[in-house]
C-alpha cells in the first residue's frame, strides 16, 4: 500500500517534469520561429530582388547615367550621390554626436537642464524623417543659402542619426567601469587625459557600431532628401575633388545638385515599362548590398575591439 | 609632429575652399521641375541634349508634381516648370509677386485610359454620365454595384481605381468627369504610383480605374480599354494616339506643358534647351509612349517661343500686359 502510494507519487512528479520540460521545448521552438521570422523576409526579399535584378546587375549598369531606355539606365548618378551625401554625413554627424555623448556621460552634471537635453535626444530619436527634411529645408536651403545641394543633403541626414550617435555613444561610455576613471584619476590625470587615453580609446567599438548603424540608415532615407531637393535625373557626376590645376583639391562638389539611390529606385518603381522593374530590382540589390556590407563592418568592429580590451 | 600634420592639412583645406569658392557659379545648369506625367518627356530631351552638346551644359530634372514645380519656378527656383495643367490663378499670382514671367508651350497631348479587368465582358462602352454617376461625390457608399450604373450589367460589386488625388491626372479627371477638379467619391483605391492601380485592375475581375495611356499600353495583356462616347459626335472612341491626336477622345485627353522662365532665358543654355526640347519632341515623345502635337502646333510653339510671348492662353487675365508686347516689338525691330 505504502510503495504503491510512494511510486504514484513518483509518476506524478515524472509527468510534471516531463510537462515542464514540454513547455521547455515549446518554448524553444516558438523563439527560434520568431528569430527565423525576420531571417526568412530578409531572405525571401532578397530572392526576389535577386531573381528579378541579378541579371541586370553588370559593369554598365554603374557606369551609366540614368536613361529614357531601361536597357542602357543605369545607377552612376545616384550611387556616386548617395557616397558622397552619407560621407558628408558622416563628416557632420560624428564629431557632433561623440562629442555631445561625451558631455553627457562625463562633465554633465544631474540637473534639469541635463535632464531637458535627454529628455529632447531621446524625443528627437523617435521624430519622424520628413520633419528633419522640412528643417533642413527651413535651415539650409532658405536660410544659410546652401540650395539643393551634396551639402545640404548630407548635413539633413546628419541631423537625423545625430540623435542615434550620441546614445550609441552615451551607451559605450555607461559600459565603462567606473574603477577605470578612478585609477585614472588616482594617477594625476584630469578629465581630459583620462577621456583621451582611457575613456574614448574602450568606448570606440561601440560608438563606431552605432555611427555605422546610423550611417546604414540613413543610405536608404528619400524623405528628407526629397523635401531638400534632391533630384530625379541627374546625367552628371559633381565636379571632382581632385583637379590639375592649383589648388588641387575643389570642394565644388558639395554644392552640387545630387541624386540618391532610393530616390532612383523609387522612380523607376513608378515607371509604366517592365524593363525599368528589372532596373529597380537591381539597384535594390545593390542597395541592400550596401547596407548589409555597413553592417558587416560594424560587427567586424565590434568583435575586434571587444577582444582587444581585456578588465 | 602628427598634430603639426594635421593642424596644416586642415589650415590647407580651409584655405582651399576659400579659393574655390569663386569658381562654383560657372556650371551651365538648367533646371527642370514638376509633373510626374511629363517627367518621362523632359527626361528623354534632357537625355539627348546632353548628349548632343557633349556635356557641356547639364540639365536635372525633378519630380515635384505640377503644383510643387510651379511653386519652386515661381519662386525662380527654377528655370523650367514641367506642368500637366494649365498655370492657375493662384500660382500667377505667386509667379507675380516675385516677378517671374513665363512663356508657356504645349509639348505633348496625354490620354487618360478607363480600363476594366479583361474578364469584364459585360461592359462595351461608357459616357461621361456612367463615369460621373461611378465617380461624383454622391455616390460615395451608394453606387457599390455594376447593376446601379447600367440596369443590363450584371449584379456584382463594383471596386474603383484611381491614381492619389495630389495628382495632376486625377485633377483632369475630376474636373472632365465629375465638372470639378478634385471633387469625388473618396472610398475608392488609389495610389500615387500606377503600377499598383495596373496590379488591382488585373487581379479583380470587377475592378474599374483610370490613368494615363502610357501604362496601358505597356500591360495590354492584363487590362481591358473602355471606348468613352464623345458627348459632342455621340460616337464611341477607344484612346489611342490617332484618336487623341486628331481630338476625338474627348473629354479624357489634356495637352501637358513647359513654362519657361522669362528670366532664365538670359542664359543661353536655357534658350538653346527649349529651342531643341520643341524640335526634337514630336520624335521623343513618341518614343515614351505620349502622343506628339500636330506639327503645326510645335511650329506655333516654336513662333511662340521665338517671339517671346509671355503667359497662359488659358486663364484669359493671364495675358500679360502691354508693356512686354512692346518690349517683343522693340526686340523684334533690333
Amino acid at each position: 500500500m505504502e510503495r504503491s502510494a510512494g511510486g504514484s507519487r513518483k509518476t506524478e512528479l515524472k509527468k510534471r517534469i516531463a510537462i515542464t520540460k514540454y513547455w521547455d521545448h515549446i518554448f524553444a521552438i516558438a523563439g527560434l520561429l520568431s528569430s527565423l521570422v525576420g531571417l526568412i523576409l530578409l531572405f525571401t526579399l532578397f530572392m526576389d530582388l535577386f531573381i528579378d535584378g541579378f541579371p541586370r546587375l553588370s559593369y554598365k549598369f554603374f557606369t551609366s547615367f540614368p536613361s529614357r531606355f531601361p536597357e542602357s539606365a543605369g545607377i552612376l548618378s545616384s550611387w556616386v550621390g548617395t557616397v558622397l551625401v552619407i560621407i558628408v554625413t558622416a563628416l557632420a554627424a560624428i564629431p557632433l554626436g561623440v562629442a555631445a555623448g561625451i558631455y553627457l556621460e562625463e562633465y554633465a552634471g544631474k540637473n534639469w537642464f541635463t535632464d531637458i537635453i535627454e529628455i529632447n535626444i531621446a524625443n528627437l530619436a523617435g521624430v519622424p524623417s520628413i520633419i528633419y527634411g522640412l528643417l533642413a529645408l527651413g535651415l539650409f536651403v532658405y536660410f544659410l543659402k546652401l540650395g539643393q545641394s551634396i551639402l545640404t543633403g548630407g548635413l539633413a541626414l546628419s541631423l537625423l542619426i545625430l540623435p542615434m550617435v550620441i546614445m550609441a555613444t552615451r551607451e559605450a561610455i555607461r559600459a565603462i567601469p567606473n574603477s577605470i576613471r578612478e585609477a585614472s584619476y588616482a594617477l594625476g590625470a584630469t578629465k581630459w587625459q583620462t577621456i583621451k587615453w582611457h575613456i574614448l580609446p574602450y568606448s570606440t567599438g561601440g560608438i563606431l557600431t552605432g555611427i555605422i548603424i546610423g550611417l546604414s540608415r540613413a543610405i536608404g532615407e528619400t524623405a528628407p532628401l526629397i523635401t531638400v531637393g534632391a533630384l530625379t535625373f541627374i546625367a552628371f557626376l559633381p565636379a571632382p575633388p581632385l583637379s590639375l590645376d592649383f589648388p588641387f583639391i575643389s570642394f565644388k562638389w558639395l554644392l552640387d545638385p545630387f541624386t540618391v539611390m532610393p530616390i532612383q529606385l523609387f522612380n523607376w518603381v513608378s515607371r509604366p515599362q517592365k524593363g525599368f522593374h528589372i532596373n529597380a530590382a537591381a539597384a535594390g540589390i545593390v542597395l541592400m548590398v550596401m547596407t548589409l556590407i555597413m553592417n558587416g563592418i560594424a560587427i567586424y568592429i565590434r568583435y575586434k575591439f571587444r577582444k582587444r580590451i581585456k578588465w | 609632429m602628427i598634430r603639426k600634420v594635421i593642424l596644416g592639412m586642415v589650415a590647407l583645406m580651409v584655405m582651399v575652399m576659400a579659393a574655390s569658392m569663386p569658381a562654383m557659379a560657372a556650371d551651365k545648369i538648367v533646371k527642370v521641375d514638376g509633373s510626374s506625367t511629363v517627367y518621362p518627356i523632359t527626361e528623354a530631351v534632357a537625355e539627348e541634349f546632353q548628349k548632343a552638346k557633349k556635356g557641356a551644359i547639364k540639365v536635372t530634372v525633378g519630380i515635384s508634381g505640377t503644383g510643387g514645380g510651379f511653386k519652386k519656378f515661381c519662386r525662380g527656383e527654377t528655370d523650367i516648370s514641367d506642368a500637366s495643367r494649365p498655370i492657375l490663378k493662384k500660382e500667377m499670382e505667386v509667379c507675380k509677386e516675385h516677378g517671374i514671367e513665363y512663356i508657356e508651350l504645349p509639348v505633348a497631348y496625354d490620354g487618360l485610359a478607363v480600363m476594366v479587368n479583361p474578364k469584364n465582358t459585360w461592359v462595351k462602352t461608357m459616357t461621361v454620365a456612367d463615369l460621373k454617376k461611378m465617380w461624383e461625390p454622391a455616390a460615395q457608399g451608394k453606387i457599390t454595384k455594376w447593376n446601379q450604373i447600367r440596369p443590363e450589367w450584371p449584379d456584382v460589386p463594383l471596386k474603383l481605381y484611381g491614381p492619389g488625388v495630389d495628382s495632376g491626372t486625377y485633377d483632369y479627371f475630376t474636373e472632365a468627369i465629375v465638372g470639378k477638379a478634385k471633387s469625388s467619391r473618396g472610398d475608392f483605391t488609389s495610389s500615387e504610383d500606377d503600377n499598383v492601380l495596373v496590379q488591382g485592375i488585373a487581379g479583380d475581375k470587377n475592378g474599374l480605374g483610370f490613368f494615363g495611356l502610357a501604362y496601358y499600353e505597356e500591360n495590354r495583356d492584363k487590362l481591358k480599354l473602355v471606348p468613352v462616347i464623345n458627348p459632342t459626335t455621340g460616337k464611341e472612341v477607344l484612346p489611342s494616339e490617332q484618336t487623341v491626336m486628331d481630338g476625338t477622345y474627348q473629354p479624357l485627353s489634356r495637352p501637358i506643358f513647359i513654362y519657361v522662365s522669362k528670366k532664365s532665358l538670359d542664359k543661353p543654355e536655357v534658350k538653346e534647351f527649349v529651342e531643341f526640347y520643341l524640335k526634337n519632341a514630336a520624335k521623343l515623345v513618341k518614343e515614351v509612349k505620349y502622343v506628339p502635337l500636330p506639327d503645326k502646333a510645335y511650329k506655333l510653339a516654336e513662333e511662340r517661343f521665338a517671339k517671346r510671348k509671355m503667359g497662359t492662353l488659358f486663364g484669359g487675365e493671364a495675358e500679360v500686359g502691354v508693356k512686354i508686347e512692346d518690349l517683343l516689338k522693340r526686340e523684334e525691330k533690333k
